[in-house]
């Protein structure tokens, strides 16, 4: 088997705080193959965001990484000396975030700010830089790009700034891209087009992308692989087709049957009871247990830890036949 | 753009008109004109030769027009305590006040943006803390008490600095210069900090607030994904979005330096068109009062033009928003 492109091996991820320090992100574990797309879905407050700025390294104080690997094909990533982590963001990790309306400078025009970014990590002259600028807009589906090259980001709109960001995160070619709810701040005509541009640039260029999101329809569109968050835990990953069509995960199964589909119309959505604990109240044993409908008295003393079921895992008791001896 | 300028400019003469009413009104109010020129033993047929010479017997209205023609070419008669016309004394004062604000001015900018910046960025050290506590004291010590301190510090204690008037001054045509020799030089350093105190503080607080304000929005985390260095990202990214708001309130601030520099003026005996004022007060010279009157709020106006014109080149986004509405 190839090296993933990421891997990431027990992360955590702490906040210092007024009433102590909160854990945000908890013994998560995932790995991205190249051309890859790995969907991370939860509610608001899984960790999902956090998780992508701790991979690219922009986790701000009072958050840091307390624990755990972060590998970029092979090379530690998570431990690196600031200037070092500097020279691989943009370069070898591109990310794109949630509202392309604040996501550009709005002082200097679109060229200006890719033109910047490619001669960071390319070495390239202004004017090759420029051209390289423009065929990148053209790739993301920017219409007239010699022309839009010299507009300012007011004059675009929110999904043609969204594909400047794509263009932007994208232009050094990086072997991963971590999209933070690329489509959320889009129309809905727009969504689709922002998507499917990801996806098609990840197969063009072979890259990895990380999708977080907590829209499902985007991930069963999008995705190969899926990991569905809760309470800084993943609590199940697999292939996406499985998790969409047999979650195994108690609240996996409420995320599905929380998907409108357009076939069942008499059939009531299903609502998961209940909110995601606070990161200051994470109950004992299973984080999900005073929601879930299967709890039994062993998710309230222990915490699950990940169990292989085919080419799924989950973190649920109800999977693990023999009970541990030894508990972690 | 055009049009924008020159709806700006109609408005701008608006002001300047209301400000001439202001300023005539206060020949009416402001006790007999006549009184202040002639002695006590003039006769009355004197004083009406006197008053028929001024035009003050016409018609208010007609005394409105003609001020405010005279004043549209800087004619604002003739002072009464100095018997020279007003014009030629300002212009003879300005050169030292516009030198003084403008190296006031200079200086606020200057420290303000550096201190403003270092204070932003590296929010934690000891000598971030203490800018923003002196920064409180620039802005809580009046300017007379800076000027006075300094200068027994400075000129008494040390005996460095004098402690007043511009030292010698080089003639260039009508300007007069004390930037060309030292004792021009020494004379307008502690001058210029007094009166420039007050605004250096001020930006270096706007700059600070404004430029974490900035480092926290999502362009500057963007920037930090794109991988681009910290200097690009401070100095290039933050910095000039910081500049914005910095750039209206320096701007402003220049006219009330130049109003304001009456007390740092009085404080150093600088000859500029602050000391002329408060001499003309306490004379009740109101030609000069009046022509000083509107030559600040000249200054000001103009400044509100230049700034709002600066405003559109530095940031796209206005440009385009006042070109739709041109």
């Amino acid at each position: 088997m190839t090296e993933p492109v990421l891997s990431v091996r027990n992360l955590q991820v702490e906040f210092a705080s007024r009433r102590g320090t909160l854990r945000a992100i908890d013994d998560v574990c995932f790995d991205i193959a190249k051309g890859e797309v790995l969907g991370v879905v939860g509610e608001s407050g899984a960790g999902k965001s956090v998780t992508g700025l701790s991979v690219i390294g922009l986790i701000d104080p009072p958050g840091r990484i307390a624990g755990g690997e972060i590998r970029l094909a092979g090379l530690r990533i998570d431990n690196l000396p600031p200037e070092q982590m500097r020279r691989i963001r943009g370069k070898r990790i591109g990310m794109i975030f949630q509202d392309p309306l604040t996501s550009l400078n709005p002082l200097y025009r679109v060229g200006d700010q890719i033109v910047e970014t490619i001669r960071t990590h390319l070495n390239l002259s202004e004017q090759a830089a420029r051209r390289r600028a423009i065929d990148l807009l053209a790739e993301v589906g920017i219409p007239a790009p010699e022309k839009r090259i010299d507009g300012y980001p007011h004059e675009f709109s929110g999904g043609m700034r969204q594909r400047v960001v794509i263009a932007l995160a994208i232009c050094a070619e990086p072997e991963l891209i971590i999209a933070d709810e690329p489509t959320t701040a889009l129309d809905v005509s727009v969504q689709a087009q922002i998507i499917s541009l990801i996806k098609r640039l990840g197969r063009d260029h072979g890259t990895a992308v990380m999708l977080v999101t907590h829209d499902m329809g985007v991930i069963a569109e999008t995705s190969d692989r899926v990991a569905v968050m809760y309470a800084g835990r993943i609590a199940e990953i697999g292939p996406v087709q499985d998790v969409v069509r047999n979650p195994l995960h108690p609240y996996a199964k409420g995320l599905m049957g929380a998907i409108p589909t357009l076939a069942g119309e008499d059939k009531r959505l299903v609502q998961i009871p209940g909110s995601m604990p606070r990161l200051s109240a994470i109950p004992r044993g299973c984080s999900f247990n005073p929601r879930c409908a299967f709890a039994f008295d062993r998710c309230r003393v222990e915490r699950p830890e990940p169990l292989p079921r085919g080419a799924q895992s989950v973190a649920c008791h109800l999977y693990d036949t023999v009970p541990a001896e030894s508990a972690a | 753009m055009l049009a924008f300028t020159l709806r700006r400019a109609v408005q701008a003469i608006g002001v300047m008109f209301a400000v001439g009413i202001i300023a005539f009104s206060m020949f009416r109010f402001a006790g007999d004109p006549v009184n202040q020129i002639v002695s006590i033993d003039t006769s009355a047929a004197e004083r009406a030769i006197v008053r028929k010479s001024l035009g003050l017997d016409d018609p208010v209205p007609v005394q409105f027009v003609r001020y405010f023609a005279d004043a549209a070419q800087f004619k604002f008669g003739v002072s009464y305590q100095f018997r020279q016309p007003v014009s030629a004394l300002l212009m003879e004062r300005m050169p030292a006040t516009l030198e003084l604000a403008i190296c006031a001015t200079v200086f606020a900018m200057v420290f303000g943006i550096l201190m403003g910046v270092y204070s932003a960025l590296k929010r934690d050290t000891v000598l971030a803390k203490l800018f923003q506590a002196v920064s409180l004291v620039g802005i809580s010590l009046p300017t007379f008490l800076i000027g006075i301190l300094l200068i027994y510090l400075f000129a008494v204690t040390l005996g460095w600095l004098p402690s007043f008037g511009r030292g010698e001054v080089v003639k260039l045509g009508w300007w007069t210069t004390g930037l060309l020799t030292l004792s021009g030089l020494k004379a307008l350093i502690m001058p210029s900090i007094t009166l420039g105190l007050f605004q250096m503080t001020l930006i270096m607080r706007l700059v600070r607030a404004e430029m974490l304000e900035v480092l926290r929005t999502d362009y500057i985390r963007f920037a930090r994904a794109r991988g681009l260095t910290t200097r690009a990202i401070h100095f290039g990214h933050a910095l000039k979005n910081t500049l914005i708001p910095v750039i209206t309130v320096a701007g402003l601030q220049f006219g009330s330096v130049i109003a304001f520099s009456i007390i740092t003026e009085t404080v150093f005996q600088w000859p500029g068109m602050g000391l002329l004022f408060v001499q003309a007060v306490q004379n009740v010279d109101i030609p000069i009062m009046a022509a000083y009157l509107l030559m600040v709020s000249l200054i000001f106006v103009t400044i509100n033009l230049v700034v709002d014109i600066l405003y559109t080149v530095v940031d796209p986004r206005l440009r385009s928003t006042i070109g739709r509405a041109a």
